[in-house]
C-alpha cells in the first residue's frame, strides 16, 4: 500500500543561501502514530508545514495523501485538508466561540447538517475527549491541558485520515500530558487515522509512537522504533533522549574569545 | 565622502518609498481579494450582521454622546456669531449643514476608526498571533472570506448609520441649546433648515462621504490586522497604524471629496 505521507529528496528554503531541509526522506504508512524530534530550529516544524501544504518544496517532492503538494491549487489544497486535522501547540481555539461552537466549526463549514445531527456529533467529538460536560464553556475559561483536549476534539470533526500534532506536550502538567498520550493514541487507533507527532519531549513521545524520525541542522540523522532510537549509537540522538549538556550541541552558543570578552590581554 | 552620504541617503529615501509603495499594492490587493471573497460574508448574511453589532451598535454610545455635545456647540458659537448679524433664526441652518456636509462624516469616522477600527485591527492581529487563523486555513476554511469580509462588511455597512446618528443626535443637541436655552424661534429654527438643506447636495453628498471613509477605515483596519506581526509588539503596532493612518485619510478624503461635490457652482 502506498505510504500515506511520502516524501523525497526534499529541500526547503526561505532564503537559498540558508537552506531550513535538506535531504529529506520520509514514508509514514497508513495506520502509525509517527514522532518528528529533534532540537528546537532543527526544522520540524517546518516540515510539518510543508506535509500540510502551507509551504511548497524547493527541491523534492512531498506526496501526501495522493497528492503532489507542489502541484496543488488553493482548492485541491483545501480538498486535501478536509482529510486532515491539525492539533496546534496551545489549540488555537477560537476565542469568540464557546467550546461547542469550536467543535461544531468545520462540521458548520464543511457539512450541511441538521441541527440534531450536528449537536449529536459534537456531543461524540467532546465526550472522546471526556469534555462533553465543558461543552458551554468559553476557551478563556480552561485549563492549558483542556484546551489542547477541545482542540484535539475540533481536529477530529471531520474523522480526518491524517492528524498532525504541533509540539503537543508544552506546558502540561502530568496528569493531561498522561491524558493527551493517551488520546492520540487512542484516537488514532478508533478512527483508522495515521498521526505525525511533532515534538522535542522525546522521552515522553517515545512512548505513545511506533517511529521516529530524529532530525538535527535540516536533516534526518536518524530512523527508527523508539527502542532502536533509545539504544542509537548516533552521537546527537544519545544526547538528546539522555537530555545531556555534553555532546554534539554545545552549551555556549558561538561567541568570540573569553579573554577578548573579558578584556584579559588589555589590561594584562 | 559627502557623495557618499548622499548617495546612501537617496538609497535610503527609494528604499522607503519603495517599501510604502510595495505595502500599498498589497493591501490594494488584499481589497480586492477581500472583496471577490465575500460571497460567505453576505451569503450568510449572520456573521456580518454578528460583526455590525460589535462595529456599529457598541459604537452608539461614543458617537451619540459626541455627536450631541458638538451640535450644542456648534449651536452655541453659531449663535454667537449670527446674532452679531442678526441673523440667529439661521442656527438652524448652520448646525445641520455643518453637520450634515462636514462634522457629521468626518467626526464620526474618526470616532469610528478610534473605537471600533482599533479593535478590528487588534481582534485580527490577535487571532493571528495565537494561530487561530492558521488553525482555519488547516481546517480548509480561508481565513479573509470567513473572518475579514464580514468584519469588512459590517465596518462598511456601519459607519453611513453611525454617521447619519451622529448628525441626527447633533442637530438635536443644536435644538436644545439654540431654541430651548437660548431662546431662538423653534418655527425659523425647524422651517430655515427644511429650506436650505438639499436632499441630494448635501444629505446624499454626507452620506457618499461617510461610505466613502467607511469603506478607507475599515479596509485600513483589516489590512493592518491581517498583516501585523504575530506578536504582542507588532499587534500593538498595527492598532496605532491604524487609527493614525485612517485618521490622515479621512481629513484627506473629505478634502478631496468637498472639492469635488461642492465647488464648480454645483450647490445652490
Amino acid at each position: 500500500m502506498q505510504p500515506i505521507v511520502e516524501i523525497r529528496k526534499l529541500a526547503f528554503a526561505y532564503d537559498p543561501a540558508r537552506p531550513v531541509l535538506r535531504d529529506i526522506d520520509l514514508a509514514i504508512e497508513r495506520g502509525a502514530v509517527v514522532g518528528i524530534m529533534g532540537q528546537s530550529g532543527c526544522g520540524k516544524t517546518t516540515l510539518l508545514r510543508v506535509i500540510m501544504g502551507a509551504l511548497r518544496p524547493t527541491a523534492g517532492e512531498a506526496r501526501v495523501l495522493g497528492h503532489d503538494t507542489r502541484k496543488l491549487d488553493t482548492e485541491g489544497l483545501y480538498a486535501m485538508r478536509r482529510k486532515m486535522g491539525m492539533l496546534f501547540q496551545f489549540g488555537a481555539l477560537f476565542t469568540d466561540m464557546s467550546v461547542y461552537e469550536n467543535v461544531a466549526f468545520p462540521l458548520r463549514e464543511h457539512a450541511e447538517l441538521p441541527d440534531e445531527l450536528l449537536n449529536d456529533l459534537v456531543m461524540m467529538k467532546l465526550h472522546a475527549v471526556g469534555l462533553r460536560g465543558a461543552a458551554h464553556l468559553a476557551p478563556t475559561e480552561l485549563s492549558g491541558g483542556m484546551a489542547r483536549r477541545v482542540a484535539l476534539a475540533r481536529s477530529i470533526a471531520l474523522d480526518p485520515q491524517l492528524i498532525l500534532y504541533d509540539e503537543p506536550f508544552t506546558g502540561l502538567d502530568p496528569i493531561s500530558f498522561g491524558v493527551i498520550v493517551r488520546l492520540i493514541r487512542n484516537l488514532n487507533d478508533s478512527l483508522g487515522a495515521t498521526s505525525i507527532i511533532v515534538t522535542h519531549d522525546v522521552q515522553e513521545a517515545l512512548g505513545v509512537v511506533d517511529d521516529v524520525y530524529f532530525m538535527a541542522a535540516g536533516r534526518v540523522i536518524a530512523q527508527g522504533t523508539p527502542a532502536e532510537i533509545r539504544s542509537s549509537s548516533e552521537p546527537f540522538v544519545r544526547q538528546f533522549v539522555n537530555g545531556s549538556s555534553e555532546g554534539p550541541v554545545p552549551f555556549h552558543f558561538p561567541a568570540p574569545g573569553y579573554d577578548a570578552d573579558l578584556e584579559l590581554n588589555a589590561r594584562s | 565622502m559627502r557623495v557618499a552620504d548622499l548617495r546612501a541617503r537617496l538609497e535610503r529615501l527609494g528604499s522607503g518609498v519603495s517599501s510604502h509603495v510595495w505595502r500599498l499594492g498589497f493591501a490594494s490587493r488584499f481589497l480586492a481579494y477581500l472583496v471577490v471573497h465575500s460571497g460567505t460574508a453576505l451569503g450568510r448574511f449572520r456573521l456580518t450582521i454578528a460583526e455590525i453589532y460589535f462595529a456599529g451598535v457598541l459604537s452608539l454610545i461614543i458617537i451619540l454622546v459626541s455627536g450631541l455635545f458638538v451640535g450644542m456647540v456648534l449651536a452655541l458659537q453659531g449663535y454667537d456669531t449670527l446674532q452679531r448679524f442678526g441673523a440667529s433664526e439661521s442656527l438652524g441652518v448652520l448646525v445641520a449643514l455643518s453637520l450634515v456636509r462636514e462634522l457629521g462624516p468626518v467626526v464620526a469616522g474618526l470616532l469610528f476608526a478610534s473605537r471600533a477600527g482599533s479593535a478590528i485591527t487588534a481582534e485580527i492581529g490577535l487571532m493571528k498571533a495565537t494561530e487561530q487563523l492558521s488553525a482555519m486555513e488547516m481546517m480548509a476554511v480561508d481565513p479573509i472570506a470567513r473572518v475579514v469580509a464580514p468584519r469588512f462588511w459590517g465596518g462598511v455597512i456601519s459607519m453611513p448609520l453611525l454617521a447619519a446618528l451622529f448628525s441626527a443626535m447633533g442637530i438635536f443637541g443644536g435644538y436644545i441649546v439654540g431654541v430651548q436655552l437660548i431662546g431662538v424661534d423653534p418655527g425659523a429654527f425647524w422651517s430655515q433648515m427644511q429650506a436650505a438643506v438639499d436632499l441630494r447636495n448635501d444629505i446624499l453628498n454626507g452620506v457618499i462621504k461617510s461610505v466613502v471613509f467607511g469603506i478607507a477605515v475599515t479596509w485600513i483596519a483589516v489590512f493592518e490586522g491581517y498583516d501585523a506581526p504575530p506578536t504582542a509588539e507588532g499587534v500593538s503596532r498595527a492598532t496605532t497604524r491604524t487609527v493614525v493612518t485612517s485618521s490622515l485619510a479621512i481629513l484627506a478624503l473629505d478634502f478631496i471629496l468637498t472639492a469635488l461635490m461642492f465647488t464648480g457652482g454645483n450647490h445652490q
